[in-house]
């Protein structure tokens, strides 16, 4: 699993990346109430805002940590959208990409330094 | 609310915050909780049991002296001097265009000579300022920055704060007292700011904390922090200052003409008068309304309103998810001929056209308590 500054996660099976928001950004967050995720065939750049996550107080975006395109968004999230807090980093998975770029990933933080990350905020 | 540079202030209960595990954010200025353990937790316990607030923010202050009540009035439009002893009642501080400067509440507390106002903390400098400057006659303006407010709200707070002080059960919605709790000299009102029965206590600043823990002492007692507070005034369609209202929205038009009170609407003897009584005479542009969102994500502050045809009419002033409803709701602005119950409209959010409807406020039922000799 790779990480981003913005407290996005990847993980690489072939050339299909999954994409969700860390336990940190789902703690930061608070009680995840809404979730929209991107369709399938969306064309997504790395930095793009590829989906929208809400808490009771404020919406978010979320930035896709690479280029490629969306094979699968997380549908079960728009009814279960406190999947996102229970499950960050497992079932509450907002996309599936197909990577365009694999050094796109290679480039991100791995646990230990997204950890160190976390220890510098 | 306008944004703040500079240091932070902190209220007399920080520390406690912090030693609960609050998560701490700048508001008006102000370092606040914005939660403990979390929003939608704390927001139904508070429905469902009894919240604590700290909102020590806010600005206290007493007018005082034979010519308080009426000097007083020259700012709002509210009645003070029709307000019996032992009552509060909510009014706006207009400016000559009839704009609303801040919402407060005003009381004439038993045991105090004069008026206990209490306003909006991101107004609470330039309120007082502005009273300072224009109160004539022997009438006097005392800031109460050494005191903190605290409020207790829930089905469970009477039951909380009577084994403090039985008078408190006495008290019906709307009354106000001076008298001592926990060994102070505390301002009590049964009143707030969820739609919920319970009480704001005004005590001194050094006593706060020990206030605070003693209250937190009844396991029907949990902290609650700002992000609850929010949801739960919306839910409960009490308007924010300086979102759901401000310098440009008159108090007709954001559903509190309820605050002029008769004798002022009659003598029209208020700052902004001709525009608020063309306003009530019904030339009005807009009015503040609720909205239930039918579908999609919830539409903000900032989210367009569009009629059935997809004009846009108007704008969301507060919204969210409703945790005791379930369902996304929110205010905003729309013009009359859109207002009424059941109106079908639009509210976009991110591009995406919504369906939403016009509905009563509050979106859940008020349970203040009313005495019953003072059933209307």
């Amino acid at each position: 699993m790779r990480f981003t500054k913005d407290h996005e996660w990847v993980s690489v099976d072939g050339d299909v990346a999954t994409v969700g928001i860390t336990a940190y950004a789902a703690e930061q967050l608070g009680d995840v109430v809404f979730v929209e995720t991107p369709d399938a065939g969306k064309a997504v750049n790395k930095g793009d805002s590829f989906a929208v996550v809400e808490s009771v107080k404020a919406a978010s975006d979320v930035y896709s940590p690479v280029s490629g395109e969306v094979i699968e968004g997380n549908g079960a999230l728009s009814n279960a959208p406190e999947t996102v807090n229970a499950d960050p980093e497992g079932e509450g998975w907002f996309a599936k990409i197909r990577v365009s770029d694999a050094g796109q990933v290679d480039a991100l933080m791995d646990r230990a330094a997204y950890d160190a990350y976390l220890a510098s905020l | 609310m306008g944004e703040h540079t500079g240091e932070l202030k902190r209220t007399p209960l920080y520390e406690a915050h912090v030693a609960r595990g609050a998560r701490i954010v700048p508001f008006a200025g102000y370092e606040m909780p914005v939660q403990y353990e979390g929003v939608l937790a704390e927001h139904r316990w508070t429905r469902e049991h009894a919240g604590l607030f700290d909102v020590s923010h806010m600005g206290q202050a007493t007018v005082t002296g034979a010519d308080a009540v009426a000097q007083f009035e020259r700012f709002c439009c509210g009645d003070y001097q029709g307000l019996k002893d032992g009552k509060q009642r909510y009014s706006v501080f207009l400016n000559e265009d009839g704009g609303i400067l801040d919402d407060l509440m005003t009381a004439r507390p038993t045991g105090q000579d004069g008026l206990f106002v209490v306003v909006n903390a991101a107004c609470k400098d330039a309120d007082f300022a502005r009273l300072e400057g224009g109160l004539e006659g022997d009438a006097k303006l005392t800031r109460l920055d050494d005191r903190a407010l605290i409020a207790i709200q829930g089905p469970e707070a009477a039951e909380v704060m009577a084994k403090h002080n039985p008078e408190l059960a006495d008290m019906g919605f709307m009354d106000s007292r001076k008298l001592s709790l926990f060994g102070v000299d505390a301002y009590v009102s049964r009143s707030g700011y969820t739609g919920e029965d319970g009480y704001e206590i005004s005590v001194p600043a050094a006593d706060a904390e020990r206030v605070w823990n003693t209250i937190l002492e009844d396991a029907k007692v949990k902290p609650i922090g700002l992000g609850a507070r929010d949801s739960l005034r919306l839910e409960a369609g009490l308007p924010l200052y300086g979102h759901d209202c401000d310098e440009t929205t008159s108090p007709v038009e954001a559903d509190l003409t309820f605050a002029i009170n008769k004798r002022r609407r009659e003598a029209g003897d208020y700052p902004g008068a001709a525009r608020i009584q063309r306003e009530l005479a019904g030339d009005l542009k807009r009015v503040r309304v609720g909205l239930k969102v039918k579908e999609g994500a919830p539409a903000r502050e900032g989210a367009e309103i569009a009629d059935a045809d997809g004009k846009v009419i108007g704008r969301v002033t507060s919204g969210g998810p409703s945790p005791s409803l379930g369902s996304n709701i929110a205010m905003g602005y729309v013009p009359p001929s859109h207002a009424a119950l059941g109106t079908e409209l639009k509210v976009i959010v991110r591009g995406r056209s919504q369906a939403a409807e016009v509905v009563a406020m509050p979106f859940v039922p008020k349970r203040f308590y009313r005495k019953p000799e003072q059933a209307a």
